[in-house]
């Protein structure tokens, strides 16, 4: 009976990782396009999306697309099955970075130019309020808890910690130069944020919004110049969190229990965003300069393989 | 004769041949050394240099010590091949070849049993370094240590061949020296054993020929591809004609009437 049990379960095993479904969106931000990566790693498509897209999100049930189309002003909305543009949100000037609420009903988007981030009412395609911030807001990230909202400004090197209900900033703090990237951990209480200049990543706890850690990377062999953290994630346990370090071609692994680093994968060049697969076995790179991402299995640590998708490729989706 | 003096001979001169590596424990771990000085040392220092370009066999970036393990295995092989030609001339000077020539088996397969024996040695030699390169976290496909067997095997028969032949040339132990400066870093050096080709095109276009044709950059890369499970056709091709080229030559040198022994004034013992 065990057996039966265990061969039944190896069948399922099997079929799942045969069945590896996922579709992989890349935004490529000078070819003004949209690539789409199988399972396989195989470039299936690249489609034409508008003039400089950068960041791209999918909704939490994956029937839509949204990618932010800097030069247009625009969020566009695309249906992930047929990638036709069925909607477009308006973002204000220069979207670059935005996060969806965890219901997947608001989104946010930072906008540089203005300092400010835009909430904007998804099923009613309008902005519905503007939140002050620092100076040049880049990262934003909502808690899946839907408490907090956090935008980090690039110059006033500045969390910001918003109430996501009333839209209020709670509370500022300081940070390492720079702060490039926020995400929260599954369980919402902690946020990791990388900062750019300083090569460093900060863990803090939501509730207290204390900084617990800094973490330093170095790569051995490179001046710590080369050394730029920007996006962050931390896996559904919190056993990993997963750092690109831009021109170090290099993601950091780090022990997200003792904030030790465990490993750097070589990577393409100038590695700028990550995302994971839905069962989170395997993690995507976007490596701007070398134009390709890299395909990352976590389970053995590895890196598989590296595919090219176009120029400047930017943000990553993957849809299961 | 029957199959069975052949075998005798075989077993006999890989036997020697095993033993002389066992016993010579400096020569093992001289064997190791090198390539792992240039693993540890040479590579080292080029590991800032941000990844090599993505190329077959290889399907994401590396690191440059990745790269070179395929060449320091070609490596291994190629002194094990030299120094098996200096076992050749030494067994000349000393007189045991006179033993083994008075066999009445061919001389060919004498030679080729040589051969083989000392490909076993540097195979051995290949395993224990790929041992010691997986702990420095060097791990092609378990699937690439097996499909790699045969490449090592037919890349060791070919440069223990060109030793052959080489030892043929050579009256005495002293000219090691000379091999190594006019065979071992000429064949080394031009080579896809620490660069690959476009980066040798990069530089200079004449190079660039000279490695593309140069029969150990043929044999490095079949152990490149087989390493990560692939046949690269055209190398193990270039290789295997390459063994028929120098094997062919040796056996008509180390002929008493007509080759090299001639020359050099009568049979060279």
């Amino acid at each position: 009976m065990q057996y039966v049990r265990i061969a039944a379960l190896g069948c399922v095993l099997w079929a799942a990782g045969a069945s590896r479904a996922e579709t992989v969106f890349v935004s490529l931000e000078k070819d003004n396009a949209l690539a789409v990566v199988n399972a396989e790693g195989k470039l299936v498509n690249t489609v034409p999306v508008g003039r400089r897209p950068r960041g791209v999100a999918l909704s939490p049930d994956a029937k839509f697309l949204y990618v932010a189309v800097s030069d247009e002003n625009t969020i566009k909305i695309l249906d992930s099955e047929s990638l036709r543009e069925v909607g477009t949100l308006p973002s204000g000037p220069d979207p670059e970075t935005f996060a969806l609420s965890p219901d997947g009903k608001r989104l946010y988007v930072s906008n540089e130019d203005d300092s400010e981030v835009t909430v904007l009412d998804v099923a009613a395609k309008k902005a519905v309020q503007s939140i002050k911030v620092g100076v040049e807001p880049e990262g934003v990230a909502a808690s899946p808890d839907g408490r907090w909202l956090v935008s980090a400004s690039e110059t006033t090197n500045m969390l910001h910690f918003i109430d996501a209900a009333s839209g209020q900033i709670v509370e500022n703090v300081l940070v390492d130069p720079r702060p490039r990237a926020v995400a929260f951990t599954a369980d919402s209480r902690q946020l990791w944020a990388t900062s750019e200049m300083a090569g460093t990543v900060t863990v803090l706890d939501a509730e207290t919004r204390q900084i617990l850690h800094s973490v330093k990377l170095t790569v051995p062999g490179l001046t710590s110049d080369m050394v730029q953290p920007v996006g962050v994630l931390v896996d559904a346990q919190r056993r990993y969190a997963y750092v690109a370090l831009g021109p170090a071609n290099r993601v950091a692994v780090i022990d997200a229990q003792n904030y030790k680093v465990e490993q750097y994968w070589l990577v393409g060049q100038r590695v700028w965003n990550l995302a994971f697969s839905p069962d989170q076995s395997r993690l995507y790179t976007t490596n701007g300069v070398s134009n390709d991402i890299s395909i990352i299995d976590l389970k053995d640590h590895k890196v598989l393989k590296s595919v090219a998708v176009g120029r400047l490729p930017w943000g990553v989706a993957v849809k299961p | 004769m029957s199959i069975v003096h052949y075998w005798r001979a075989l077993s006999g001169i890989a036997g020697r041949e095993l033993l002389r590596f066992l016993y010579q424990r400096e020569r093992f771990v001289s064997a190791l050394v090198r390539p792992l000085v240039w693993l540890f040392v040479f590579a080292a220092g080029f590991r800032a240099a941000l990844g090599v370009a993505i190329m077959p066999p290889y399907e994401t970036y590396i690191l440059y010590e990745v790269y070179i393990t395929p060449g320091l295995l070609g490596m291994i092989q190629l002194f094990n091949g030299m120094q098996s030609s200096l076992s050749m001339v030494y067994d000349r000077e000393m007189g045991s070849m006179r033993i083994l020539m008075v066999s009445p088996l061919p001389r060919w397969f004498l030679l080729c049993a040589k051969l083989l024996a000392g490909t076993l040695v540097s195979i051995l030699q290949a395993y224990v370094f790929l041992a010691i390169a997986w702990a420095y976290e060097i791990q092609p496909p378990w699937q690439g240590y097996f499909y790699v067997a045969p490449a090592l095997l037919l890349s060791g028969m070919m440069l223990g061949a060109l030793g052959l032949l080489l030892s043929t040339f050579i009256r005495q132990l002293e000219n090691f020296a000379g091999v190594m400066n006019f065979v071992i870093f000429p064949l080394f050096f031009m080579s896809t054993a620490l660069y690959p080709l476009w980066k040798i095109k990069e530089s200079s276009e004449i190079l660039y020929t000279l490695a593309q044709y140069n029969p150990f950059s043929q044999a490095v890369e079949a152990i490149r591809f087989a390493l990560y499970q692939q046949w690269n056709w055209t190398a193990l091709a270039a290789t295997a004609a390459s063994f028929l080229l120098f094997i062919g030559a040796a056996i008509l040198g180390y002929n008493p009437s007509k080759g090299m022994m001639v020359k050099k004034g009568g049979g060279g013992d």
